[in-house]
């Protein structure tokens, strides 16, 4: 309940001084106006639209997600933070908020995928959909945790990309090849071991996370 | 009236190759005001981030022990009352709202009478539902107070706290410091003579250097 409004304040906070929305909303806008504009008129392979899909998203995310702990340095509001909420506290309510917010920035992705790009059809509705929810939690975890590392170092901007290419790479990789799975229309049963395989990425990421976070916040 | 007490042994702190103090050995009581005081660099500040549970020693522990047990670091902030130049609270809330949303994130029911009767104590109530980027420096640092007092700590760390207050400020800060002197440990870490002047007795970090 207290990682809830910890919640609630990022959300009440995020609202007033849109730290993140605005450059999450802009980085979408930007990236798929690009790749529409280069495609032109040509039509691309349903594979290579599934692909930059995930792009997109990753870059998004790299815009947007580290906020939650970088905002909180740079104002110097991490020692209150500090003083009112043990670590598991304040790593719970920022990957609530994060959640939250790689969704929404998730569905509007997909949502303006749809519209704009006549060659990414999903037949595996149950398939993609499973793995687009598993896939964004993955990724909401992995960036809280970097976004925590990075929050403290000097060069936030360039730290991010870098640190969080190699952990999300396993994760891109996996929704990648479950992305051109559903456009095949492959059943649900036959993608269970990609999906095992985000599950166990989710574990692991949020069970290591929350064993370094509590070294990480302290000092 | 709480039992609180406070242990500290061996606490060293170095910071790379910088020793910023040594060996410090102390024992504190609730029902205490204790200054902290030493030249601008001698490690007050960070004395007082050690005690509260922000930062680690080198060497040495800090044990704060309350009704006989001892309290895990977990649970240390919501025993901990904290006020410095270098506390930031949240600008785009009201001084209202921020005193709300840490409470619920403490995990505490918020006393709205209590809260008020500080507001009206500090001078704030009429002000405190604006936004807290429109106060002045000493508004904020009153604020900070009404934050370090609200969850009923046992023990209240004031760093530099009549830092932006007006003499008005300072005496209010003093009166509302020897009221809670009676109830739990205070340490203020400070170099101002008035500041210490409340203190029943003064630790100079100068000591704690070989």
């Amino acid at each position: 309940m207290q990682s809830y409004w910890l919640y609630k304040k990022d959300l009440a906070s995020e609202i007033r001084t849109r730290y993140a929305i605005n450059s999450l909303a802009m980085f979408i806008l930007v990236t798929i106006s690009v790749i529409l504009f280069s495609i032109g008129s040509e039509t691309i392979s349903d594979y290579l639209s599934g692909g930059l899909f995930w792009v997109v998203i990753f870059f998004t995310a790299m815009s947007g997600l580290s906020r939650a702990f970088v905002s909180e340095e740079e104002r110097g509001t991490a020692l209150t933070l500090q003083l009112i909420a043990s670590p598991t506290t304040v790593f719970s309510g920022k990957l609530l908020f994060n959640i939250i917010l790689v969704f929404s920035m998730n569905i509007v992705v997909a949502f303006l995928y749809n519209i704009l790009f006549e060659s990414f059809v999903i037949k595996s509705h149950l398939l993609f959909y499973t793995g687009f929810i598993l896939g964004n939690i993955g990724i909401a975890i992995s960036s809280t945790i970097i976004a925590s590392i990075i929050a403290k170092a000097g060069s936030k901007g360039t730290l991010y990309p870098v640190l969080s290419f190699p952990i999300l790479l396993p994760l891109i990789l996996i929704l990648i090849e479950l992305t051109k799975m559903s456009m095949d229309g492959t059943k649900f049963e036959e993608g269970i071991v990609e999906l095992s395989v985000l599950l166990s990425y989710n574990v692991i990421m949020i069970s290591a996370s929350y064993l370094l976070f509590d070294f990480i916040w302290k000092d | 009236m709480s039992n609180f007490s406070l242990n500290v042994v061996g606490l060293t702190k170095i910071f790379g190759r910088r020793l910023i103090f040594k060996n410090i050995n102390l024992s504190f009581n609730a029902h205490e005001i204790v200054g902290i005081s030493g030249p601008n660099g001698s490690g007050k500040s960070t004395l007082v981030k050690i005690l509260a549970g922000l930062l680690s020693p080198t060497q040495g522990n800090v044990e704060h022990l309350f009704n006989g047990k001892k309290v895990e670091m977990e649970n240390l902030h919501n025993h901990v009352g904290f006020v410095s130049p270098y506390l930031v609270l949240y600008d785009e809330f009201s001084a209202q709202e921020n005193i709300h949303f840490f409470s619920k994130i403490r995990g505490i029911n918020l006393d709205q009478e209590k809260l008020d009767s500080l507001f009206t104590k500090f001078g704030l109530y009429e002000r405190k539902n604006d936004l807290l980027k429109t106060y002045s420096s000493g508004m904020k640092q009153r604020v900070k107070f009404i934050f370090s007092m609200i969850h009923k700590p046992v023990i209240v760390i004031l760093d530099e706290p009549t830092e932006n207050l007006d003499v008005e400020g300072k005496e209010k800060v003093y009166e509302i410091i020897s009221e809670l002197g009676k109830q739990c440990l205070i340490l203020i870490a400070s170099n101002e003579e008035s500041d210490l002047a409340i203190c029943s007795r003064i630790i100079n970090l100068k000591e704690y250097k070989n």
